[in-house]
C-alpha cells in the first residue's frame, strides 16, 4: 500500500507533503516514516496517510462568477480617483 | 508536438510545476523514469564501494559514521524508486534492469575502493560533486521528485562533513597518511571529471529542455571546479592534471576528460562494475524471504 508522508518540521508550522511510502500495513509504514524522516530529529511530527484515504480536489469551477468574494471582485481604484475628484470640486465651488 | 504538448513545454520552461496526477507528454514521463531511475540506481550501488569499508573502519565512531552514511544513501534509493514507480515504473522492474545490465548508475561507483584515503575522498568530493547536480534539482519540473530532494541534500550535506573529517585527520598525520589521501585523489580525478558529463550544450540537452535539471553539465563542473580546487590545493594536495587553471574570465581549463572511458564503464565495462552488480543480485536473492515473509503477514 502507498502512504504519503507529511511533516512538520518545527511545532506550530504547518505540515507540509515529504514524500510517499509504500509498505506492508499501517505498522511497517510507520516505523518507515520515522527511519525516513524522523531518524535525525529533523521533524517535530508525521501524519502518515493511506494514498486512498486522501480526498483531492482540483477543479474550482466558478460558474455563476462568485467575484464578490475574491479580490478580484472589488476594483476601487476608479471609484477612489473619482471620489477624490468630487471632493475636490466641492472645495473648488467652496472656496469660490 | 501537439499542441497541448507545446502548452505543456512552455509551461515547465517558464518554472511550472507539475504534480503525479497532471496530465505530461509521454515523452517527459519516459525523460523522467529514464534519469530519476538511474539516481535511484546510483544511490544503491553507490554504497558498495563504502560498504567494502566498515568492517575496516579505523575506530568505532567512523565505523557508525560510515554505516550511517550507507543507511542514508539507500533510504535516499527507496525515496527515488517511489517516484519512478509513481511514474509507472515498478521498483522490481528496476531492480530487474539494474542487475541485468540494463539500466545504468554513475561512473564513480564502477571504481575499487583501494584504501581509507578512498573512503574519505568519496565521501569528501564524490559527494560534493554529486550534491552540485542535486541541488541544481530542486528546481525541477516534477516537484514530487524536486520535494524528496530537499531531504536528500540535507544528508548529503552530513556525508561530505564526515569526509572532510576524514580527510583533514589523515592530512593533520603522517606522511604516510597523507599520501593515502594524495594517492585517492589522483586516482579520482579522473572519474570526477567525467562526473557531470559531456559538456552538451544546455539547450540542446533534453534533460535541460524539459526543465528536469536546471543546469548544464559544464555549468555544474564549473562549479564543481570552484567549490573544491581550491580546498583541495589549500590541503597541499596536487591535482593530476598540469592543464588545470583558472583563466582570467573566471573559467576554469582543464585537460579532456576520457569520454571513452565514461561510455565503457557506464555500459558495464568499469574495474568493478560486474563484482558489484553480482554482489546487487545475490543480496536480492538472498533478501526474496524476508520480502516474502512480510508480505505474507500484512496480507
Amino acid at each position: 500500500m502507498i502512504y504519503e508522508v507529511f511533516r512538520q518540521e518545527r511545532k506550530g508550522q504547518p505540515f507540509q507533503h515529504a514524500g510517499s511510502l509504500e509498505a506492508a500495513n499501517h505498522e511497517f509504514a510507520e516505523s518507515y516514516a520515522k527511519e525516513f524522516y524522523g531518524r535525525r530529529g529533523e521533524s517535530e511530527a508525521l501524519w502518515v496517510v493511506p494514498r486512498e484515504a486522501i480526498i483531492e480536489v482540483e477543479d474550482f469551477v466558478d460558474e455563476l462568477n462568485r467575484n464578490y468574494h475574491r479580490v478580484d471582485g472589488y476594483s476601487l481604484k476608479g471609484k477612489l480617483k473619482e471620489a477624490r475628484e468630487r471632493v475636490g470640486r466641492a472645495l473648488v465651488a467652496r472656496d469660490r | 508536438m501537439t499542441e497541448r504538448e507545446q502548452t505543456f513545454l512552455e509551461y515547465v520552461q517558464s518554472g511550472g510545476q507539475v504534480e503525479t496526477t497532471d496530465w505530461m507528454p509521454d515523452d517527459y514521463r519516459a525523460k523522467l523514469i529514464k534519469f530519476i531511475e538511474m539516481h535511484g540506481n546510483s544511490e544503491l550501488m553507490g554504497v558498495l564501494p563504502e560498504r567494502e569499508w566498515i568492517l575496516r573502519a579505523p575506530t568505532l565512531q567512523r565505523k557508525l559514521a560510515l554505516t550511517a552514511k550507507v543507511q542514508d544513501e539507500v533510504g535516499h534509493s527507496q525515496l527515488i524508486y517511489r517516484v519512478v514507480e509513481d511514474l509507472g515504473k515498478p521498483r522490481e522492474q528496476c531492480l530487474d534492469d539494474l542487475i541485468s545490465g540494463k539500466a545504468k548508475f554513475h561512473n564513480v561507483f564502477h571504481y575499487p575502493t583501494k584504501t581509507w584515503g578512498d573512503v574519505g575522498v568519496i565521501a569528501w568530493l564524490v559527494d560534493a560533486a554529486a550534491i552540485i547536480s542535486q541541488k541544481a534539482l530542486l528546481k525541477c519540473s516534477y516537484a514530487p521528485y524536486a520535494r524528496i530532494m530537499k531531504k536528500i541534500c540535507w544528508e548529503e550535506s552530513f556525508h561530505i562533513l564526515h569526509g572532510r573529517d576524514v580527510v583533514l585527520t589523515l592530512m593533520n598525520g603522517t606522511d604516510d597518511q597523507r599520501e593515502l589521501v594524495q594517492e585517492a585523489v589522483t586516482r579520482w580525478w579522473g572519474p570526477l571529471m567525467q562526473f557531470h558529463g559531456n559538456p552538451i550544450s544546455k539547450d540542446e540537452d533534453p534533460m535541460y529542455i524539459w526543465r528536469i535539471k536546471s543546469q548544464g553539465n559544464e555549468e555544474a563542473r564549473q562549479q564543481f571546479l570552484d567549490g573544491y580546487v581550491p580546498q583541495i590545493w589549500e590541503l597541499g594536495l596536487t591535482v593530476p592534471d598540469p592543464k588545470l587553471r583558472k583563466n582570467d574570465e573566471g573559467v576554469w581549463e582543464y585537460s579532456e576528460p576520457d569520454w571513452d572511458e565514461l561510455r565503457s564503464v557506464v555500459t558495464g565495462h568499469g574495474p568493478r562494475s560486474q563484482d558489484r552488480l553480482d554482489l546487487r543480485r545475490r543480496a536480492r536473492e538472498n533478501s526474496a524471504w524476508v520480502r516474502q515473509v512480510v508480505l505474507a503477514q500484512a496480507a
